[in-house]
């Protein structure tokens, strides 16, 4: 509590010395940065949270918490929950292999983990929707044991995977290879098996970076629109997602709805932001004694 | 404050680790239980990645050639090429010159609220693009903040150009800054500090100092930049209202596309969009090889 209190001293005294900073050096670029950050992040961002206060507290907490709403959030966060925990599983391995074994293909694979960031989101949810549709070389597979992905929340969940993947993979991938081959062999030597060895030694040094991977998946996945839109069949209660839900609101100009649901979302984006800034700080103090 | 320790900010995001660095082991060493793992890693990668990639450019041309060049000739579909280049074409300087400015300040000037600057720009990555979207809605739509007097001025922002390219710019911002920041910290003051000893003035420095020691990194973020200003569609499709042939970029083509079953159309929209997609990564990892690198771990 002690520390809280004295975190937000300090971020009110950086506030407030703010003018004055920018009073002493000023300069073209501080003028530059200062007036374009407010003019894209900090009206947009207060323009939204005010508006979303002037409604009455009962409004705001009938609207952010009506069923469809509820429903949306769950299907939101557990999907994406659940996609990026997997890739914190997938990503550890998918790291370990490229870091470990020399094997034919392994350029490629490398290259291919960064696709997710390179190609737009419209495209992936466009290829997946074919792809894991019942007449898709992926769906059609599935279909005769009752299993379809697209147009379900299982599409959601594979969309959702598919952008959080390179994330794990990035983050796990440096601090593997920069583990010292000596505390590995060393481990060996002093009796412990594979298992106990990764299980014991290895895991520790990277979970701070596994950690912020799926954080960072996570908070990836949650905001997601362009892919999960279209491989989504967006009905209520089944696979619609908040950033879609807020989508519709606009549609049919409930700027209410969409506002405070979208400030619901923002909020969870800053309090995910805050975390990963806190994780990456953890995983620092591995990476400084490399340094 | 702690809202992010220099050091916590300056650690990679994971579309700015450089890949291809060379694997520790040799060939020939792998155990029975790495074959295993590399089987269901590759397994994995297929399902998730290769294929659907691999299905764009195989449904592109599913039909032909013909029919794909004559999807790509309909109007809609030109006046949305150019759109998406104009997009790109006016983010990425706005951007850049934002970027170098961020870099000049917050690694050159030391002052309170440095820390929740830094956050700051990473805010762009962490808020859904919908949300993104819906922000400029309630600023610049009809019942915005600025909405009266924008009307009265005769001025649109929503559903016409200049909210297409706001959204643009919001969430193509850090890219540029995220490269620079770390390079410039890096680098070091003292190479600009000899610059104006020996009499260079502030522009100066910077064109003949500076400047050359960012090449690289610039152009990674340009890269980057350019990326997703091109492939942008949460936060367009909110401000656009994606109006065919008018406010319709490439990604909200390919959906708009899909949504009337008009099937060749999407796929070569979604082909040119992943030939991007492509560029991009080459391109990354060439720059990648020349030196971006030397800054990192």
């Amino acid at each position: 509590m002690r520390g809280f209190r004295f975190q937000r001293r300090r971020l009110a005294g950086a506030i407030a010395a703010l003018p004055k900073t920018i009073g002493r050096s000023w300069s073209w670029p501080w003028a530059v940065v200062i007036t374009y950050l407010l003019i894209m992040l900090v009206i947009p961002t207060a323009a939204m949270l005010l508006k979303a206060s002037t409604l009455p507290i009962a409004d705001i907490w009938r609207i952010a918490t009506e069923p469809i709403a509820i429903a949306a959030y769950e299907v939101t966060f557990i999907t994406a929950l659940v996609a990026a925990g997997f890739n914190g599983i997938a990503g550890v391995a998918t790291a370990w292999v490229l870091v470990r074994y020399e094997f034919p293909g392994r350029r490629l694979l490398d290259a291919v983990i960064d696709l997710p960031f390179a190609l737009p989101t419209a495209v992936a949810g466009l290829t997946l929707a074919t792809v894991y549709s019942e007449v898709g070389w992926l769906g059609e597979p599935l279909a005769p044991f009752g299993i379809k992905i697209a147009f379900t929340r299982w599409g959601v969940g594979i969309a959702m995977a598919f952008i959080s993947l390179p994330f794990v993979v990035r983050t796990v991938e440096p601090v593997l290879r920069d583990i010292a081959i000596e505390i590995e062999e060393s481990s060996w030597c002093l009796g412990a098996g594979p298992w106990e060895t990764f299980r014991r030694v290895m895991f520790p040094q990277m979970l701070p970076a596994v950690l912020t991977g799926v954080a960072l998946g996570f908070s990836r996945a949650v905001g997601e629109y362009g892919s999960t839109v279209i491989v989504a069949s967006n009905v209520p209660f089944r696979d619609l997602i908040a950033p879609v839900l807020i989508f519709q609101r606009l549609e049919q100009y409930d700027y209410e709805g969409a506002t405070v649901i979208g400030a619901v979302m923002l909020l969870v984006s800053l309090a995910l932001l805050l975390m990963i800034n806190r994780l990456q700080a953890w995983g620092g103090r591995y990476e400084s004694r490399d340094a | 404050m702690n809202l992010a320790t220099l050091k916590g900010w300056t650690g990679r995001l994971p579309w700015q680790w450089r890949f291809g660095r060379g694997s520790r082991a040799r060939s020939g060493d792998v155990p029975w239980g790495g074959m295993v793992l590399i089987g269901a890693v590759v397994i994995y990668l297929s399902l998730l990645l290769l294929l659907p990639a691999l299905n764009v450019g195989v449904q592109a041309f599913a039909k032909g050639f013909g029919p794909l060049m004559e999807a790509l000739s309909k109007p809609p579909l030109q006046h949305a090429i150019k759109l998406t280049l104009l997009m790109a074409a006016i983010a990425v300087p706005i951007n850049t010159v934002f970027g170098l400015c961020a870099g000049l300040v917050l690694a050159r000037k030391r002052f309170p609220g440095r820390t929740l600057l830094l956050s700051a720009i990473d805010l762009p990555f962490s808020i859904s693009p919908v949300v993104a979207g819906l922000m400029l809605v309630l600023l610049y739509g009809r019942n915005g903040w600025f909405g009266g007097a924008l009307a009265d001025s005769g001025i649109r922002i929503i559903f016409a150009l200049p909210g297409m390219v706001l959204a643009t710019l919001f969430v193509s911002m850090p890219f540029v800054a995220r490269e620079v920041i770390p390079v410039l910290e890096e680098m070091g003051p003292e190479q600009e500090e000899a610059a104006r000893t020996l009499g260079a003035n502030g522009w100066q420095t910077f064109w003949r100092v500076t400047l050359p020691n960012l090449r690289w990194s610039l152009l990674y973020g340009l890269v980057l930049t350019n990326a997703r200003a091109m492939g942008e569609f949460g936060a367009i499709a909110v401000v656009s209202g994606a109006i065919s042939g008018k406010t319709e970029t490439l990604p909200l083509y390919v959906e708009m596309a899909y949504k009337q079953y008009q099937t060749q159309e999407a796929y070569g929209a979604a082909l040119l969009l992943a030939l991007l997609a492509i560029a991009t990564l080459i391109l990354k990892g060439l720059l990648e090889r020349t030196g971006v690198d030397r800054h990192g771990h």
